[in-house]
């Protein structure tokens, strides 16, 4: 993302969840990673949405479960108090 | 986020069976009140999302055809339920096919250039880095952030996201791109100041 190619870099922009998923065909990742080995704001770019991206996964496997007390609630009103395990 | 479920019986549910109601709360409903909680931001109305879902679900049981699997079945019943509770608060609120609204379109170039992935590990999942990664999600439009959710938190694929929210997958791809952009920045906002503490000690 240098301030004389633009244009590359907006292209670039579009593919960029799909090349950080890998679902981009051979041919558009070749033309990506050519063009991240010449544009370093590109490449920190690239390098910080994957970080983004695995950190929320991270968060997410992390992630407590229902409260105690939501899940007694939860279980009264559908009626299955019989159920609530204690 | 894939999680190892039960087998649960889809014919023992249509007939009104108890056990298996039960089993279907016991193993969906941490993933429905984790959609809720990131969703609307608040535990009230997370709580209020998750029993109107499984009140629905129950409800609706005898209309489930199968042709999805359960979990993405309720995952559409969940996201409803919280975009209503979302409408409730914000009625100018629509998630359309046409086009991006104001709130989701902006310019997607990055001005945020700094390399923050060079922090140590026990730098990014602190309790103050968590509550800064929802508060960035807060800051989203509900339209990106429940694709973001469902794609990125939840582990649906672009085609299943694409069913439970009725969009096209083209539609997904755009709102996702633009939703991780956008989380990109924000989190480099953040953790820039963190590199920045780091140098100075």
């Amino acid at each position: 993302m240098s301030d004389q190619d633009h244009s590359n870099c907006r292209s670039m922009l579009e593919s960029m969840s799909d090349y950080v998923d890998g679902t981009l065909s051979q041919e558009l990742c070749a033309e990506i990673e050519n063009h991240l080995s010449q544009c370093h704001n590109c490449h920190v770019v690239v390098d910080t949405l994957r970080k983004t991206i695995s950190l929320y996964h991270q968060s997410a496997t992390e992630a407590g479960e229902v409260p105690a007390m939501v899940k007694e609630r939860l279980f009264r009103i559908l009626k299955l108090d019989d159920y609530i395990r204690h | 986020m894939s999680e190892n479920k039960p087998e649960i019986s889809i014919e023992a549910l249509k007939s009104g069976n108890r056990d298996e109601y039960s089993k279907l709360v016991e193993s969906y409903s941490g993933m429905i009140y984790r959609l809720a909680l990131k969703m609307v931001g608040n535990p009230t109305d997370a709580e209020d999302v998750l029993q109107n879902t499984f009140l629905k679900a129950f409800q609706h049981i005898g209309e489930f055809e199968g042709r999805s699997n359960l979990s993405t079945w309720l995952y559409r019943i969940g996201a409803n339920e919280a975009l209503m509770m979302i409408r409730k608060h914000h009625p100018e609120m629509v998630l359309g096919e046409v086009g991006l609204d104001e709130a989701e379109q902006g310019d997607l170039f990055p001005s945020q250039f700094t390399d923050w992935c060079c922090l140590p590990e026990d730098e990014f999942l602190t309790s103050e880095s968590k509550a800064a990664l929802d508060q960035a999600i807060q800051h989203l439009p509900e339209t990106l952030r429940i694709v973001f959710l469902l794609r990125d938190i939840e582990g649906l694929s672009i085609e299943e996201t694409g069913n439970t929210l009725g969009l096209s997958e083209t539609n997904v791809k755009t709102r996702l791109l633009r939703a991780r952009l956008r989380l990109r920045e924000e989190l480099s906002d953040y953790y820039s100041e963190r590199l920045k503490e780091r140098r100075q000690d």
